[in-house]
Parts: structure tokens; sequence; C-alpha cells
């Protein structure tokens, strides 16, 4: 006869709210470990997925996801002569906060090499890939965007052609894929009356040079569109990545390319390092510190609740031991109903998980590595807990029932 | 003679503290009942009764004297002989003044434990249980909760659960002390109908003296000395 169960059943109401009550507290824990993995999967999302070798960003920088990075766009050609190297894709990042249909958007812009790279690698929910250098974009769901919608950026008007879920940069904002030129037309759009203030400055400036007194139609050349000015550079890209064939050696490619002054070379896998070791690992220690906490505040919980729970079955457990029971039978009855509320505790916490956590404004992944740790935890938790109530029950003298 | 007897205390002494708080709370106590004998055990408040009931149920065991319980020594002097939790387990019964019973288990859970603490398989102990329930007239009521049973129905299946492991003595401290004076009468009898249908000896401490016609020998109990009134 499972003496646990019985209890439990006699007692049914209450073991429903204790277990809601651990449940809950458990559905922290396991979202608390669910942020810390999103935060991670989040940062090393496009690191992950966009399947480079190589990554060269701006000397000394630690590359586009840690910090700011500016490299000329020629660089790709620069990249190709290395032997090994078979392709090499410009790559853009960056953040833009607008105003769409009266409501804020705040979108990680992230420009693919148009044609070579058109978003294949991207999983769509709905719609299609980029079509055309100009003017589409695959949205992430969380954006809110519709398929077909069209929304502006700076000058131009760009349409969502794919919808794409689980797309979200490090800072936890949806990601927006563009082309790079439309991505870098977003980011250094600037308002007509700056561009004519401007073009007049550069007028200006060439009037009052020796080359503006002596070549006087260099004056109207340069009031001309930024883009067609030869001397003035093409706007910068965030990265350049590179693929390399499979016999390359990946340390002479990255030794060629370090020898260059301008450009800091790293792997993939020093990117994700970096990404995990800077920006979030802040985050990381925090959350995982605060898991530690919240776990043994249930570990105490579960305590104090078991010892209550035997504190009830004090005559129980004197009755049993002057029948004759042995020890056993009440540290199985106390261990049992620890593993029990463990376990609907740990269920329930998963079940409520499965509902509230979509609803949270960043990802909470519940990996099946960290839900197996939780179990375990859990389990260690309820033994150790079960203790305070064994031990009281273990005082108890079988005279007791007597009184 | 003696292999018939299903209890027999002799000497026993129970001090509680030493030196100037020493407290001795039963002294010279000795009984002796037979297999299917039922005594009463009768006397005032703090007279020793519940001392010396705990003392021969091996839950409190004395500081001195000797207890035999069906012709096995299980005590001689303040030193055990067997182990006194599985000697108790297997050889005694006990009813209590309240039922006592497991709140959260049936009444047939109730008894069918005992048997399986008792090492029995649970398809044993449950049928074992129900054959119980129904010599006490308490089948129809073996699923009910003890929240569900009359004080009188508690107490059957109580005695029961005593009854469970066939011991050679139960040991009933005022079974009848909640009942009304019928049921306690009822209770009492069948305590008598047990003792001589099983040949299990029965001691009931008791203050109600209206059943007393119901037992083969009464003892009354004053100042911890245990004196035979009436045989």
């Amino acid at each position: 006869m499972n003496l646990a169960v019985k209890d439990i059943r006699h007692n049914l109401g209450r073991f429903i709210l204790t277990s809601v009550g651990i449940g809950m507290l458990l559905m922290v824990v396991m979202g608390m470990g669910g942020i810390y993995r999103g935060i991670i999967e989040d940062a090393t999302l496009l690191i992950d997925k966009m399947g480079g070798d190589i990554w060269i960003v701006q000397e000394n920088t630690r590359g586009p996801f840690a910090e700011l990075s500016r490299i000329p766009q020629n660089l790709t050609h620069r990249a190709l002569s290395v032997p090994g190297v078979t392709v090499a894709r410009s790559f853009v990042q960056h953040t833009v906060q607008r105003q769409h249909n009266g409501k804020r958007l705040r979108m990680t812009v992230v420009g693919l090499d148009w044609p070579m790279d058109k978003g294949q690698w991207v999983s769509l929910l709905s719609g299609r890939i980029l079509n055309q250098n100009h003017y589409e974009m695959i949205a992430d769901k969380s954006l809110g965007l519709d398929l077909g919608e069209k929304i502006k950026l700076g000058k131009n008007t760009y349409a969502v052609v794919g919808i794409t879920s689980s797309m979200i940069s490090s800072g936890g904002d949806g990601i927006g894929f563009f082309t790079v030129s439309d991505a870098i037309s977003i980011q250094f759009d600037s308002p007509g009356e700056a561009v004519r203030l401007e073009r007049a400055a550069r007028s200006a400036r060439v009037k009052k040079s020796d080359i503006g007194l002596k070549q006087p139609s260099l004056i109207e050349f340069s009031s001309q569109a930024s883009s067609l000015l030869p001397a003035l550079a093409s706007p910068q890209v965030s990265s350049v990545i590179l693929k390399l064939s499979p016999a390359a050696n990946i340390k002479q490619v990255m030794g060629i390319i370090e020898g260059w002054e301008d450009v800091s070379v790293y792997t993939s896998e020093d990117e994700r390092q970096l990404l995990l070791k800077g920006s979030v690992a802040k985050v990381r220690k925090q959350i995982g510190l605060f898991r530690i906490l919240l776990t043994i505040i249930s570990a105490i919980i579960m305590a104090l609740i078991l010892y209550t729970l035997t504190l009830d079955k004090l005559h129980s457990i004197a009755l049993l031991k002057l029948i004759g029971a042995s020890n056993w039978v009440t540290l199985k009855l106390i261990l049992q109903q620890a593993l029990i509320l463990g376990g609907t505790g740990y269920g329930i916490a998963y079940f409520l998980g499965q509902k509230i956590f979509p609803l949270f404004p960043r990802r909470v992944i519940l990996s099946a590595e960290d839900l197996i740790q939780l179990a375990i935890i859990v389990f260690i938790i309820s033994i150790l807990s079960s203790f305070l109530g064994i031990w009281r029950a273990l005082q108890v003298e079988p005279n007791e029932a007597l009184n | 003679m003696v292999d018939q007897l299903a209890i027999q205390a002799d000497g026993l002494k129970k001090v509680y503290g030493s030196g100037n708080t020493e407290v001795v709370a039963m002294e010279h106590a000795s009984m002796k009942v037979a297999r299917g004998e039922i005594v009463a055990l009768l006397g005032p408040s703090g007279s020793g009764k519940s001392t010396f009931l705990t003392a021969v149920g091996l839950i409190n065991p004395p500081s001195s004297g000797s207890i035999k319980i069906g012709g096995q020594v299980v005590l001689n002097g303040p030193k055990p002989i067997v182990d006194l939790k599985e000697f108790r387990r297997k050889h005694i019964g006990f009813v209590f003044q309240k039922a006592n019973l497991i709140p959260f288990l049936s009444a047939l859970e109730n008894v069918q434990i005992a048997l399986e603490i008792n090492g029995h398989s649970p398809k044993d102990s449950r049928s074992r249980a129900l054959e119980l329930l129904n010599e006490l007239g308490m089948a129809d009521r073996s699923s009910n909760l003890p929240s569900m049973l009359s004080g009188g129905q508690q107490q059957r299946v109580a005695i029961s659960r005593a009854l469970a492991n066939n011991p050679a003595v139960i040991l009933a401290d005022e079974p009848t002390a909640a009942l009304d004076s019928h049921l306690g009468r009822q209770v009492m009898e069948l305590f008598r109908d047990i003792a001589h249908k099983h040949g299990t000896g029965v001691i009931v401490v008791t203050h109600d003296q209206r059943a007393l016609d119901v037992f083969d020998a009464i003892y009354e109990m004053e100042d911890g000395i245990i004196k035979l009134s009436q045989q």
C-alpha cells in the first residue's frame, strides 16, 4: 500500500494548491534558464546560420556583433584573391527605430550580399527570399509586419516578401533582412535638406581651395550626389564573411589576412566566443546567479512545505510506529511525497511554461538539455528538502499515539 | 500451564527521573492473563494503569521485572531479550480510548496496513482484513474513511486492526471512554467474544463500572501496585 499516494488523495485540494505553487516557482527557474538560453541563441544566431568560416572586421575591433565595425565594401575583391577563399560576402548590421502605422518599430537591419546571398538560409514561415537587389525585405514575425506590407525606411519603401520566425538579434530586436545596398541606404539616409547643405558646403570648400580656383568646373562637379564623386569612398560595410574551399588551411588563410594592417580577422568560433564573453557575458552571469538563488529558494520552500505536511501526520506516524512499522515505512512516506510533489511541480512548470513563455517579448528556449538538468535538480532538491520532515518523523515515539 | 498464558508480568517497576527527581510510577506490578481470558484493570487516574499497559505493551519498557508473552520471555530486567518493535508488531494488538485510525486510510486499509507492515502481501492482507471486518460486522463500511464512521464503528475497525496479526494479547486503554453506555457494553462484549473465540488474552484498562460482568478477572491498581480484586 502506498501511504504517500493515499495521503495525497485524502488531501487532494491542498496537494494541488501546493503543487501549483511549487510548479509556478519551478516555472520561473525554468523560464530563467530559457531566457538565458534564448539570449545565447539570439546572440549567436547569425554567426551560426550564415555559415561563414572567417569574419574580416575593422582593425582592432571585435566585429559587428560586439561593437561598431567599418570596412570598405571592396574588401571582398581583396579577400577573393587569397588562395583557398571561394566566397566573400559583405555583411551589414545595424539597428533602427522608426514609426510605422503609428507604432514604434525597432528592428535590426541585416544586409545580405545579393545576389550571392538571397537569404536562402533563412527559414521562412511564408513568402519567399529576396528576388531583386532593391526594395524587398524578409521580416521576422516578431516585428508584426505582414506579408506584402510596405514599410517606408528613409526615402525608400520596402515590401515584405517573406516572413520568418525566431530571427532575433543579440539586443532582442526582430531582424529585417535586406540587400546590402538597401541596408546601407537605410543606415546612411540623410534628410534632403541635410544633403543640400552638405553639397553647398562641399562646393564652398572647393571654391576656397587652390584646385577650385585653377579648375572652376570642379565646383559644379562637387555639388553632385556623393555616389557620383570618385574622390569620395563608397559607404562602408560591417564585415566581410569568407567561405573557404574544403581543402584550404584556415590558419594559412587567416595568416595572410592578418598581414593586412587595416583589418582584424576571426574564425566563426572566435566571433561566437567574443560575443559570449563580451556583451552577453554579464547578462548570462546575472541570469545564472538569479537562477541559482531561485533554486535555493525553491528548495527551502519545498522543505518547509514537506515539514508542515509531516507535522500534520505526526499522530499517524506515531500510530504506524506503535503497530510496529519500521522507520523505513515513514521515511518512504515522506520521501515519496517529496518526489511526487517535485515531479508534479515540474510537470505543472513545464505545462504552464509552454503556455506562458511564448508571450514573453524575448525568446525563452526550453532545450532538452536544460529540461533534463532542471529535472535532476528538482529530483535532488526533493530529496534534500524531505530531510527536515524525515528528521522530525524519526523523532516521533510510538507512545505519542496514546496521547 | 505456563504455555497457556497469554501474558505474564512479574515484579514490574517503572522509575522516571533519578536522584531527587526520581518518581516511582509502578512497583511490584504482576499479572497473569491466560489465553482466551479477558481481564479488566481498574484504578483512579494517576494510579499507573497506563504505565503498566505501555510497559507490557513494550512501548515504554519497565525499569525492572520480567515479561513473558505467549510463553516467550521478552524482558527480564532492564534489557530486552527480543527486538521489542518486531515482537510488538507480531504478538501484541492495541486499542485506544480514541479509535486512533489513520485518517487518510479507509477502514479496510487501516486493518490492511497492520498486516502489510508485518510482511504479508497486499493481496493476502486485503482478504484477511476484509475477513476481520466482516467478523466484526463492518464489511459494508470497509471503504469508508474514519471520518465517515461513528465512534463505535471506529472502535470496531481498531479492534479488527488489533486482531490482524493474531496477537497473543490485546491491550485496550479505556476503549469505551468515548462511547455511550450501550455502545460501550457492545464493545466490551466484543472483546470478550474475541478473547474466547481467538484464544487471545485481553487486558482492558477501564473506568467503566457498568460492564464489569463481562470480564473473567478484575484487577485494581492503586499507587503503582496491582491487586486481583475479583475472579
